[in-house]
């Protein structure tokens, strides 16, 4: 059986912030990460391999310090890892990136099973994935938080549908992405980092390696929506405190929920 | 190609500085003398806005434009299980008419179900101008084949100019996969939907982690697609005499089959779902004993808050897991939460900080709580709660 995982860099931290006199992104200058749930989507791919036999394919898009993730990904027990990058894939919105996922995935070949983290921590949209398995025209099926059921053919799993549960039974090829919680990621190992030098086997592709070469259809070009602004949120919400006895801070507590009509 | 272009002989290691000081996304390289922009570049244009003058220029391509004039109509997609609509399709039809009285389109319902079509009422019921049902029992249940065919042949025949869909797991299961088809922009979890003169959907969303809002726009295609999460919006009122109309929609049989299948639908038991709690209380390690959790139930009742805690609280027992708020555990936006007795630690922040109101009651004035706190109290929980259950049961008696 032959799996692909989907992974990305992200920010080692979420706190971006808009210095409102300048209009400047301010960030804390912390280091990059695997997207969180990704460790999800590897360890279900791990798991399916470990049941069914096959190989693991990690697959990124990025700049190319991305292939840190990929080594990361390495050490937990990926099997072939492959970069897609490109000045030309810059830019790129929710369409453009997923079609060019699906372009890295069509070069690498046929997969039975594309997996990828429920969305991630920087763009946040978790819309990557189904509209990958549109471009590749195959079904897919989101917030898969259990696996009941593997053999060849496909898989019985559990959609998360806020008030239930709806069991599917889904045909290879598909692409289902994973609920955090389906399975506990395991961490990396020490012997297969070691056992992986610096870069080994990570393929990389270009615009020029993929099938579909017309950048009309990549990056900026490609994406359908456009950022107009980006400026920073309104904070209506005055900050206070108060200190004292258990009768000054009650009173004070009991004004506010008041106001706020949580009482009365 | 379009995108930034950099100006190479105005460029020295200086200006490198002051664009990768500006650029949020580490997407600038200067190797070799050679300044180069890298894929990691999201085009936020801040480095165009903010950057040293006569370095960068924006190139835009030529796109093709769709001809706005043949889409007309807001669609809402009805989000149903079974069909019990869920109530963030009524949200959504307040904002549709909002938005279709700047541009005095139609608003729209597309409903697709099995057995459905007296739901339609309901719908008219909220001012809907037309709702369009496909009623057929391959569309029991969802499954993403048949529901996007259904889609797919609904914009074809109607051609709506805009479509705003639940961010419910169907939603966001639906919306990418129809927005991919026709290749057209879809913008995730909106919280503020304006609308253009000229039919564009202004869609306003938190980005990149949510202390920045991106304004963001689908210029040369149509149909432009959005998700919005519950609660965002508020519903309209019900109208006593509703004038829409509802027509029945036809789709081939071939379009309805589906590789997946359904096996059963298992309800969830209901109660201790946090992530949708309006009101939160959660207890921390500054709660000593498990009797003391009777005075936090009975202020729970009062206010009408569910009772969560932190991670010690599950360590010890006190609590069903759910019920953990946190980076290991759920995470909560809920209208108001009180903690008390909780320090605050970063993992707990990660669960809770997008709250709209946070209320910290702690006896440790440096407890990192009072830096995500709206309303810091600096006392013991164990003077503050009897005392504020004493005046709510007086007001109480007083009223009653």
């Amino acid at each position: 059986m032959k799996i692909l995982v989907c992974v990305k860099q992200v920010p080692g931290t979420s706190n971006v912030e808009v210095d409102p006199v300048t209009g400047v992104l301010i960030r804390d200058g912390v280091e990059s990460k695997l997207n969180p749930y990704d460790l999800y989507a590897l360890e279900t791919a791990f798991r399916l391999k470990e049941a069914l036999g096959g190989t693991v394919t990690t697959l990124s898009m990025g700049p190319m310090q991305s292939k840190e993730v990929l080594l990361e990904s390495f050490y937990m027990g990926a099997d072939e890892a492959c970069l897609l990058s490109d000045r030309k894939f810059g830019g790129a919105d929710v369409v453009a990136t997923s079609y060019t996922l699906a372009q890295g995935v069509k070069k690498l070949g046929d997969f039975d099973l594309i997996i990828c983290g429920k969305q991630t921590t920087d763009g946040d949209t978790a819309q990557v994935g189904p509209e990958m398995a549109e471009f590749l025209n195959i079904p897919h099926v989101t917030n898969v938080i259990r696996i009941l059921e593997t053999n060849k053919k496909g898989l019985t799993l559990e959609m998360n549908m806020e008030e239930s549960l709806e069991i599917q039974k889904i045909p290879f090829p598909s692409l289902i992405t994973v609920d955090k919680d389906i399975y506990t990621p395991r961490l990396p190992s020490y012997k297969r980092k070691l056992e992986t030098t610096k870069n080994s086997d990570i393929k990389v592709f270009t615009l020029k390696d993929m099938v579909d070469t017309d950048e009309k259809n990549y990056g900026l070009n490609g994406s359908p929506t456009q950022v107009e602004r980006i400026f920073p949120p309104e904070s209506n919400v005055e900050k206070v405190s108060f200190e004292g006895n258990g009768k000054t801070l009650a009173t004070a507590l009991f004004g506010i929920l008041s106001e706020q009509k949580y009482i009365g | 190609m379009a995108g930034i272009k950099i100006i190479k002989e105005n460029v020295d290691r200086k200006t490198f500085n002051e664009l990768a000081e500006i650029c949020p996304f580490d997407a600038f390289t200067f190797e070799n003398e050679v300044l180069e922009i890298t894929s990691a570049c999201k085009m936020c244009k801040m480095c165009l806005k903010n950057g040293p003058t006569g370095v960068l220029l924006l190139e835009e391509d030529e796109r093709a434009m769709v001809d706005k004039s043949l889409y007309t109509g807001i669609t809402v997609y009805v989000d149903h299980i079974e069909g019990n609509i869920h109530p963030v399709t009524m949200e959504l039809i307040g904002k549709a008419k909002e938005l279709a009285k700047v541009i005095k389109h139609p608003v729209y319902a597309l409903l697709m179900g099995d057995n459905i079509t007296e739901k339609a009422n309901e719908l008219l019921a909220y001012g809907v101008d037309k709702v369009f049902v496909y009623d057929a029992k391959e569309l029991k249940h969802f499954a993403i084949e048949p529901y996007a065919n259904v889609f797919e042949d609904f914009i074809n025949k109607i051609k709506p100019s805009s479509i705003l869909v639940g961010a419910t797991n169907v939603g966001r299961s639906l919306a990418p996969r129809v927005a991919a088809r026709f290749k057209t922009g879809l913008t995730a979890d909106c919280t503020i939907l304006e609308m253009k003169e000229n039919t564009d959907l202004v869609q306003i969303r938190p980005a990149f982690g949510g202390n920045i809002m991106a304004q963001i726009v689908t210029q040369y295609t149509r149909p432009q697609f959005c998700t919005v999460r519950y609660k965002v919006f508020n519903p309209p009122e019900r109208l006593k005499s509703p004038t829409g109309t509802v027509e029945i929609m036809d789709i081939e049989k071939e379009k309805l089959i589906s590789a997946i299948e359904i096996m059963k639908i298992i309800k969830k038991e209901k109660g201790i779902d946090l992530s949708e709690a309006e009101t939160v209380i959660a207890v921390g390690r500054g709660v000593k004993a498990q009797k003391d959790l009777d005075m936090v139930y009975a202020l729970a009742e009062k206010i009408g808050a569910k009772v969560a805690c932190t991670r010690p609280g599950i360590e010890v027992g006190w609590f069903d897991p759910r019920l953990q708020i946190g980076l290991s555990g759920r995470t909560v936006k809920p209208k108001l939460i009180i903690t008390l007795g909780v320090s605050g630690s970063v993992q707990f922040a990660a669960g809770m900080q997008n709250s709209d109101y946070i209320i910290a009651v702690n006896n440790d004035p440096k407890a990192p709580i009072f830096n995500i706190a709206h309303c810091g109290m600096v006392g013991d929980l164990y003077e503050v709660v009897p005392e504020l259950l004493k005046m709510i049961e007086d007001k109480e008696g007083m009223v009653g």
